[in-house]
């Protein structure tokens, strides 16, 4: 079932659809009017200041967070729609946070393992062996039996991605996944991100990993205080900026 | 201070009403036990202040009785019957847990629940039981609950220790509730997103991810309220369930009411239930630490 997408989208059509998307807590309206699209297989950053509304921009597309106003569509999903059925959206849409989220009681394979064997309902033994497989793609053969509290930030973080890789989903969104690691770690998790947009993984990354943006992204959005600013393929968006609050930032963090 | 008890079981007053002189105990035999009013019911709770007592005069307990037959040696004569009332106690005392367990754990989830009606029912719940004296519930249930029910034709007796089960068991469920609720209410909501990220559904995020996360956490507080209830067990004598309490005066009524041996006869049912409880309130302790160091 997962991976399937709906017959209303083709692949022609860019996997990712956000139209005009308003989002208010109360009468904070933290995002004014997103929209943008992703094509399958590209990657896709996000930059902005803090608070500018990135996570609940990406919150918004797996339907953590509700939208104000406005669609967003996944593979053919209605997200805004009242009637989303949730779980067939987050078995498309792959989610990877800041702070791992890993579960703490469960040792690095049965993370991976859990999603596929209880929501999927698929073969223990099959996907165990896909488990084992996607922990040594991420570079952590035989840290199966570890538990979470036994292992690093950045080896943390790589078990979340498989853990969501294990579900096949379409879309993978990454949330500032290498803001809360060591300088050393994160190398380690963006080669990892790395491999997975080569293979074609369409990949919605919030990151302020600028030279990560730079080599990896497809294009770039650069969001201030609820909108888009400026978007473009990261070496003009990088080098000729043309909005002042774009050039502004990006000498901060550069 | 120890007259009132004293006359409160007169020679021949053992468990009234069944004609017999002081040394016809009646064995266990709740139905039979369930008869004797509750005016007789109300006098063990003298007791409560006598295990206070029995533990200031445990030493004169070697001394003690040189006449007929010495303290020691009545301890031991009706330890058997003691036992078996403490076994009652016991078992009052686990299926309560049992049931309060099962009945809180639903009622703590029910906390939780989305819906807001369910979960302020559910909040009602268990601020009413957890809020009145656990003698209250007890005699509650015991004069609202029947003695028999009649399941699908068949009539099914409920002796009286059965009833104190089901009352025992309530205030179990509402402080059960109160700790599962708190426990995973105690797990981050991050560990929440990231299971519905991985589209689990709410009941699964809670059965296969919340609460295997907060067992360990909820296994103290758990293990002291069952620690308390095992002692508050001693409660249901007053509403004349047959347990050690009831027994341990019936055994000292039919010893003829020898003031000599109060401080032996309680003091054994104070050592029973220190033999019991204090073990679970060390493990507790310990399980409390070593949780709190990792
Ligand atoms: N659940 C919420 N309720 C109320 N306000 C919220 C909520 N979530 C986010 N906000 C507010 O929305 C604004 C945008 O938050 P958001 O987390 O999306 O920013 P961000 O761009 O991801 O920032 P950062 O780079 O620091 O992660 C912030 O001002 C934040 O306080
Ligand atoms: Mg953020």
């Amino acid at each position: 079932m997962a991976g399937i997408p709906p017959s209303t989208w083709t692949s022609d059509q860019p996997i990712v659809r956000v139209s005009d998307v308003h989002k208010s807590f109360g009468t904070f309206e933290v995002l004014k009017g997103i929209s943008f699209d992703v094509r399958k297989g590209e990657v896709v950053c996000i930059i902005g200041p803090s608070g500018s509304g990135k996570s609940t921009l990406i919150r918004c597309i797996n339907a953590l967070v509700p939208v104000t106003s406005g669609t967003i569509r996944v593979a053919g999903i209605e997200v805004a729609d009242p009637k989303l059925d949730k779980l067939a959206l987050r078995r498309t849409v792959g989610m990877v946070f800041q702070q791992y989220n890993l579960f703490p009681h469960k040792t690095a394979l049965a993370n991976v393992m859990m999603a596929p064997l209880h929501v999927l309902g698929q073969n223990r033994a099959e996907v165990e062996v896909r488990a084992r497989a996607l922990l040594a793609k991420v570079r952590l053969a035989g840290k199966e039996d570890a538990y979470p509290g036994e292992l690093s930030g950045g080896q943390q973080q790589r078990v979340a991605i498989a853990r969501s890789l294990a579900m096949r989903p379409d879309v993978m969104l990454f949330d500032e996944v290498t803001a809360a690691l060591d300088p050393e770690t994160v190398k380690e998790v963006l080669v990892t991100i790395r491999e997975l947009a080569e293979e074609g993984m369409t990949c919605l990354l919030v990151t302020h990993e600028m030279n990560f943006a730079r080599e990896v992204a497809d294009h770039v959005y650069f969001t201030d205080r609820g909108v888009i600013v400026e978007h473009g393929p990261p070496a003009t968006l990088f080098s000729a900026a043309q909005d002042e609050r774009t050039r502004r930032f990006l000498s901060q963090v550069l | 201070m120890t007259d009132p008890a004293m006359n409160g079981r007169p020679a021949g007053g053992g468990p009234p009403g069944e004609g017999g002189h002081p040394g016809d105990l009646p064995v266990l035999l709740p139905s039979a036990l369930s008869r004797t009013g509750p005016e007789t019911r109300l006098r063990p709770a003298h007791a409560w202040l006598l295990c206070g007592l029995a533990a200031v005069a445990l030493p004169a307990w070697a001394q003690a009785g040189s006449g007929a037959s010495s303290p020691l040696e009545v301890v031991i004569r009706w330890a058997p019957l003691l036992l078996t009332g403490f076994a009652f106690n016991v078992a009052i005392s686990l299926m309560a847990m049992l049931l309060g367990t099962l009945a809180g754990t639903g009622l703590g989830i029910a906390m939780l629940a989305e819906g807001p009606v369910l979960r302020r029912l559910a909040w009602t719940v268990t601020q009413v039981f957890r809020n009145v004296p656990w003698l209250v519930l007890l005699f509650f249930v015991m004069f609202l609950v029947p003695f028999q029910v009649t399941v699908l034709g068949v009539r099914v007796p409920l002796p009286d220790w059965v009833k104190a089960t089901f009352g025992f068991a309530l205030p179990v469920m509402a402080n059960v509730a109160e700790i599962v609720r708190g426990a995973v209410r105690s797990v981050p909501t991050t560990q929440w997103e990231a299971a519905e990220s991985l589209a689990f559904t709410r009941r699964q995020i809670l059965w296969r991810i919340i609460l295997p996360q907060c067992a360990k956490r909820m296994l103290p507080p758990w293990m002291n309220v069952y620690a308390l209830i095992a002692m508050a067990t001693v409660q249901a004598s007053i509403v004349g369930v047959t347990e050690m309490l009831t027994l341990t005066a019936q055994v000292h009524a039919a010893e003829g009411g020898r003031p000599e041996l109060f401080a032996p006869l309680y003091g054994f049912a104070l050592l029973c239930f220190f033999l019991y409880c204090y073990p679970i309130d060390r493990l507790t302790a310990r399980l409390e630490r070593r949780f709190e160091t990792r």
